[in-house]
């Protein structure tokens, strides 16, 4: 299950069989031609084939659909790609507990990157938990709510969680339509496009890591981040669920996630697994990390530790 | 072809021909969908942010009802086993009045499936060879495969039968019993594998519990069959349906059993949970006690608590049910005690605290309440045309031309209403 092929610019990801599929789509499509156009839905959004299934000219028709899509919607010139995972590398993000100051500038520099619902819903990728040093980390005294004049408060420390990109994901396995999958680097994407909006995955995550778009998110234009990947920060539609994804649009292409570059107190690491230079691997092997809900057995991607 | 639209005809006609009652009630489950239609209309274009439910508790009140609905078809069909064992005379009856409840609850189910989800237009994504369904992994595609399944299998039974009986024709007991005798594991595999799409997660402990499958199936056992109870009763009376005292009371006794495994069940995973008392005791004290002062569900808990026992206790007592006033009152504070213990009380403490350790206090909106009023409405005109057009097949009023058992003077064809 979680070897699955990578994106479709690798040209030999082809699906076992996709004529018959294509017959049947076409054999269907009277019906949903019908059903589907009075509720104002786009028949080739219904006709389409799963994103692994898209031969390249596909790939670049939908593409560009995005963007026009984002021209209407926002009026806006973006720049939509679908970069797939590079060769040799697997994404591994370190958290250092003990420098964490709870200011939350993570979640804001998200959401200014990843094109997130602003309000109505509010969706933060990133959620902080205020946690009592008494406590230790402790679900059941961890508030994610907490408003304050200043950072760090006494007596507390902070738990920021994210998705963690587990190597054994409970929401891809529990996901009825494949629309969620784990890709060669790591990260764990959606299509939003493909998604059904049933919420199996939001049952099956262990770490609150997925978020619905219970109404058409609000997005304000000139907040619109126009470097766009497909399977990332794409603006999305009503009623699909969304997650973190590494910043895939900026990692993809060498740079670092955006609430690695904000933290103001470096308590963020980054970078490839399999390479021993790498900061994450120096974190690695100078400090001793954890998961989170080790006994679930998702293996993450993201490790948390404490550096002094 | 001729005898196909005679048919339809006939059934067109006692549909609408009825009593004062019948049309009122006709005329109320109308209304019922009418505000559903209104609410899912606002629903549909508002999103889904129209419910109370968001990403702390993001599955509530649809797949509550949804759940609950699954176990009256699962155990509608049930009831097959008893009719054979102790060789009820109205055998046939029996097995196609489950079977007609078990296709108005599946459609029940399959509508509350459809309106929790966010994206209802792109449901050929779950279909094989339309799209690309995640099957084995996902349960929710086994879940769809055997409610379908079970749905199709339950509809060609009643048909074969019922067209058979219209025809004044034998059914052929080599087609009919393999079919009714394949119709029980499935209906088992349908609540089943609904259980285990709960069960199979280990990011929710109130889920993660062995016993739930076994605890759907004991609560599906006492809420099907008090549907039953009470049909044989409107039908006995209406349509002089030949159905015995005997099987009811044995039905009601069958009950008490069921409910007692039920509570049984439910007390083991009280003291596993209380005994032991770790993290995982919070979803439980969620439900029974409140944490703190979120106690929205506590006084629930404690209702379908007392509903449970109650009903245990008057149909323990052969007194009791065999007491049409006493039996009945059973079967409605079942239908309460499991309606929330199966609905609410297994879907919301399995959000609260989320995952995070966060409490989110869940009720629904009104939209919630107009679908789900609507979705219920339409159960029940289904199963009530299903109805009114099979009994009169069953006792002989309702046949083919020239068929009929004891062809009745004009005028006097259809029973009084």
């Amino acid at each position: 299950m979680n070897d699955r092929k990578s994106l479709p610019v690798v040209a030999d990801d082809g699906p076992a069989d996709p004529s018959r599929r294509s017959f049947m789509r076409t054999a269907s499509a009277g019906a949903a031609i019908a059903a589907v156009s009075a509720c104002g839905v786009d028949v080739e959004d219904v006709l389409r084939s799963h994103f692994k299934e898209l031969t390249p000219d596909q790939l670049k028709r939908v593409l560009a659909k995005v963007e026009r899509r984002n021209k209407e919607r926002f009026g806006k010139d973006t720049k939509v790609s679908a970069t797939g995972a590079r060769e040799g590398v697997e994404f591994g993000y370190g958290l250092d507990i003990s420098r964490c100051v709870g200011c939350r500038r993570c979640v804001y520099a998200c959401v200014k990157e990843n094109n997130p619902s602003r309000e109505h819903p509010q969706i933060h990728w990133i959620q902080v938990l205020e946690m009592d040093k008494a406590h230790g980390v402790d679900l059941t005294h961890a508030d994610l709510y907490y408003d304050a004049e200043a950072v760090p408060r006494p007596g507390k420390f902070y738990f920021p969680v994210q998705c963690q990109q587990c190597r054994n994901p409970p929401c891809v396995k529990a996901c009825p339509t494949q629309a969620t999958w784990k890709e060669k680097d790591g990260i764990v994407v959606i299509d939003y496009d493909w998604c059904i909006g049933c919420r199996c995955c939001m049952s099956a995550c262990p770490y609150g890591a997925r978020h619905m778009n219970w109404a058409a998110p609000t997005l304000p234009a000139e907040e619109l981040n126009p470097n766009q990947h497909y399977l990332g920060n794409r603006p999305r539609p009503k009623g699909v669920v969304e997650k973190c994804t590494f910043c895939v649009q900026r990692t993809r292409e060498g740079r670092y996630p955006a609430c690695v570059e904000i933290c103001p107190v470096g308590a963020r690491k980054f970078g490839n697994l399999l390479d021993p230079e790498s900061e994450i691997r120096k974190v690695m092997d100078t400090k001793r990390v954890f998961i989170f809900k080790e006994e679930l057995a998702t293996h993450p991607q993201f490790y948390y530790f404490y550096a002094t | 072809m001729n005898g196909l639209l005679g048919f339809a005809k006939g059934s067109l006609r006692e549909v609408t021909h009825g009593g004062r009652a019948y049309k009122a009630w006709v005329a109320a489950l109308l209304a019922m969908i009418a505000l559903g239609v209104v609410a899912y209309a606002n629903q549909l274009s508002a999103g889904l942010i129209a419910t109370n439910m968001r990403d702390e508790v993001s599955w509530a009140f649809y797949i509550g009802n949804f759940t609950f609905l699954v176990g009256v078809a699962a155990a509608a069909v049930l009831l097959v086993i008893p009719a054979y064992v102790y060789q009820w005379k109205p055998i046939k009856e029996v097995v196609v009045l489950g079977e007609l409840l078990a296709i108005s609850a599946l459609v029940m189910c399959l509508l509350f499936i459809l309106v929790d989800m966010g994206r209802p237009d792109r449901f050929l994504h779950i279909m094989p060879f339309f799209g690309t369904p995640n099957w084995p992994a996902s349960m929710l595609t086994w879940d769809a495969l055997v409610l379908h399944l079970y749905l199709f299998l339950n509809l060609g039974l009643v048909l074969y039968l019922l067209v058979k009986t219209y025809r004044g024709e034998p059914y052929d007991k080599r087609i009919f019993l393999p079919l009714v005798l394949l119709s029980i594991p499935v209906s088992i595999s349908t609540h089943t594998v609904t259980a285990f799409l709960y069960n199979g997660m280990a990011a929710r402990p109130y889920w993660n519990a062995s016993i739930l499958a076994p605890r759907f199936i004991a609560s599906a056992f006492c809420s099907g069959p008090a549907v039953m109870i009470i049909l044989f009763q409107i039908l006995r009376r209406t349509n002089k349906l030949p159905i015995k005292d005997e099987a009811i009371f044995k039905i009601a006794e069958l009950m008490s059993y069921a409910m007692f495994l039920n509570l049984f069940l439910l007390g083991a995973e009280l003291f596993k949970e209380y005994y032991s008392a770790t993290e995982h005791l919070l979803y439980t004290q969620y439900f029974w006690q409140g944490i703190g002062e979120h106690r929205t569900l506590v006084p629930y808990a404690w209702f379908s608590l007392a509903c449970s026992v109650a009903a245990f206790v008057l149909f323990l007592i052969p007194k009791t049910r065999a007491n049409y006033r006493t039996l009945n009152l059973g079967c409605v504070l079942i239908w309460a005690g499991v309606y929330i213990e199966k609905g609410m009380g297994l879907i919301i403490p399995g959000f609260t605290p989320s995952t995070l350790g966060q409490i989110y206090p869940y009720t629904p909106t009104a939209t919630e309440w107009g679908i789900a009023v609507g979705v219920f409405g339409i159960g029940f005109l289904v199963f009530t045309v299903l109805v009114k057009i099979s009994v009169p097949i069953l006792v002989g009023t309702f046949r083919a031309p020239g068929r009929a058992v004891q062809p009745a003077p004009e005028g006097t064809a259809h029973p009084a209403h």
